[in-house]
Formats: C-alpha cells, structure tokens, sequence
C-alpha cells in the first residue's frame, strides 16, 4: 500500500511541476539561481545513489577487490565515458559482473 | 481544422527518434521494477501515473531499498525539478489555451516531448494549431512508454535471479551521469554528493540520499557562480 501512496504522490508533484508555469504565465518567474541548481539535480541524485550501490557491501563500505560490483561498476564508467552509449554501457556493466563472479 | 491534424502529425513524426531511443529504456524500466519488488499492475501504472523515465527508476530503486513514502516522494521531486523549467519554457506559447488543454498538455509534458516542440516554436512562433504539435508528441512518447513498460515487465519476469538483473539499475544511471560531467563543476557535484551518500549511508529513512543530493546540487552550483568570466575550468 505505501508504495502506491508514494507513486500517487509523487505523480501529483510530478504533475504539479510541469503544471506550475502553464498555469500561473505572467505571475511568476524562476529566479536565476535556482535555473542553475537544477543543472546539477542530475548528476547529484544519480551519484548518491550510485556510489553506495557500487561501494557499499553488505552493509559496510568494501574497497577490496572482492567488490565485484565496484569493478563492473568501473568497468562501466569507462564505457559510459568513451562511448556515451546507454545501452552499450549497461551490457558492458551487466557482462562485466557475471564474468567476475564466475571466476572470482 | 485540417492545420491542427497536420500539425499533430508532424508532432508524432518529429518525436519518431526519441520513441526509438526510449524504448529500451522503457523496457529496462518494466523489468527492473518488478525485480525490485513492484507488483506488476503498480510497475505499470508507475509508467501512467508519474511517466518520467529517470524518476520511476529511481521510485523503483529507493522501493527496492525499503525507503519510506516521504523520502521516495521527495527524491522524485527533486530529480522531476527539472520539469518546472519546460513549463516556464513554454508557457508564453500555450498561455492562450483553456484549461483543460493546459491539464492534459502539463500531463504530456516530458523531456522527449518537450524537446522538439520548444524547437518548433522557437522556429515558427506561437501558431492557432501549434499545442497539437506538443499533443502529438507528448501522445505518441506515452503509448511508447506504456507498451515498453508492459513488455519489459513481460520479459523480466522470465529472467533468472542469478543474472542480478537488479545491478542493471545503478547502471543505468551511471550510463546516464558520466556523459554529462562536462566540467569541473559538473564532476565536483558528483563526486561530492557521491562522497555524502556514503558517509551518511546509516542515516534513517534513506535520509542520506537526499542530503546528499542536496550537496551536490549546491557544490555545483557554488562552484559555477565561482568560475571566472572567460571560462577556464
């Protein structure tokens, strides 16, 4: 049940967002330093969520090499980097994993 | 009333390209919901009812984790921020509208619809059939969404546990951060809001993610007001 309160919520503001300035034209205006935060909404969120997936093991911060999902997570930032291809990096992350977990 | 159909239709065409691109995305959408625990009517309706693509994957990762409703309904606000700047965007165009049309144009309104048409009317102006250009995209994005959706639900349910279909998701996110780090103040948001999220991982109700967010929105903002007129990074 929680998750469907989560989802009508959060579509509401979804909603509300894309709403906001169609509605109020002419009343309102985003000031300039929140037009620049919002460059950075993206990067912020996906690497807080990003760093804790790939570095956080059980619990507790991993470094080792036995964090086979903090090398198939390099492994894809290099992909990402190179080839900026979403698909190509999520395959190149994905193989990456199951080969190291197979010969680990 | 035939200027309205044409101007829907070149809305659809112009949307073509991003319906192929956000099909796969779709897909990886359906199927990572449902490996983190969305049943599948709720993996579905997600696609209807907040319909923006790195938002259900990030509601999806945060139910996986068991965080509460309020914090998975504050992150979604935050990474949806971005959408009160495209209704700012085109709300000089669509301000002659009724209501009901400026409902059903904000609930269309995503990335990919938004994209063509704000180059649509910067290249022609404000027209009488302009906004069924945007209802053409925006409609033609939300059938691709739905269908990609049910078929990715669809074909990860056949995908065994052991393939961890589940890391797919913190991928997907790095595919879509790393070719966006253009600049100094760009990597610093990154790795200082990555850099909180781990040193405030134990904090209740996944509150971590959203400090962490926060700093790295305001690291990066700093930094940029900080950079020197000519540019150099």
């Amino acid at each position: 049940m929680n998750i469907w309160l989560a989802m009508i919520l959060g579509g509401l503001i979804t909603f509300g967002m894309r709403f906001s300035f169609i509605y109020l034209f002419g009343r309102f205006e985003i000031p300039e330093t929140m037009r620049r935060a919002l460059h950075y909404v993206p990067p912020a969120v996906l690497s807080a969520i990003i760093f804790p997936e790939l570095l956080i093991r059980s619990g507790s911060l991993d470094l080792s090499f036995d964090n086979t999902r903090l090398l198939a997570g390099i492994v894809a930032i290099a992909v990402a980097w190179f080839t900026k291809n979403t698909l190509l990096t999520i395959l190149a992350g994905m193989v990456a994993l199951l080969l190291l977990q197979i010969y680990k | 009333m035939s200027q309205n159909r044409a101007s829907f239709w070149a809305g659809v065409r112009a949307e073509l390209p991003l319906l192929i691109g956000g099909f796969p995305f779709g897909m990886i959408y359906g199927a990572l919901a449902l490996n983190a625990g969305l049943s599948i009517v709720a993996a579905q309706l997600m696609s209807s009812i907040i319909f923006a693509g790195s938002a259900q994957f990030v509601a999806a990762q945060l139910v996986h984790e068991a965080a509460p409703v309020f914090v998975i309904v504050l992150t979604i606000a935050v990474v949806n921020l971005r959408h009160m700047l495209y209704s700012a965007s085109l709300a000089p165009f669509l301000k002659e509208l009724p209501l009901r049309w400026k409902v059903l144009l904000s609930y269309l309104l995503t990335d990919e619809a938004y994209a063509p048409t704000i180059i649509r009317y910067e290249a022609e102006g404000a027209t009488p059939s302009g906004h069924f250009f945007l209802l053409g995209a925006g409609l033609a994005l939300w059938f691709d969404w739905q269908v990609s959706t049910a078929l990715g639900i669809f074909l990860g349910a056949a995908i065994p546990d052991s393939w961890s279909l589940d890391f797919a998701l913190p991928l997907t996110f790095i595919a879509m951060v790393v070719p966006v780090l253009k600049n100094r103040p760009l990597v610093m948001s990154a790795l200082s809001a990555g850099l909180v999220a781990l040193l405030a991982y134990d904090l209740p109700f996944k509150l971590g993610l959203i400090l962490a967010a926060l700093t790295g929105i305001t690291v990066g903002t700093i930094l940029e007001g900080r950079k020197s007129p000519k540019g150099a990074l």
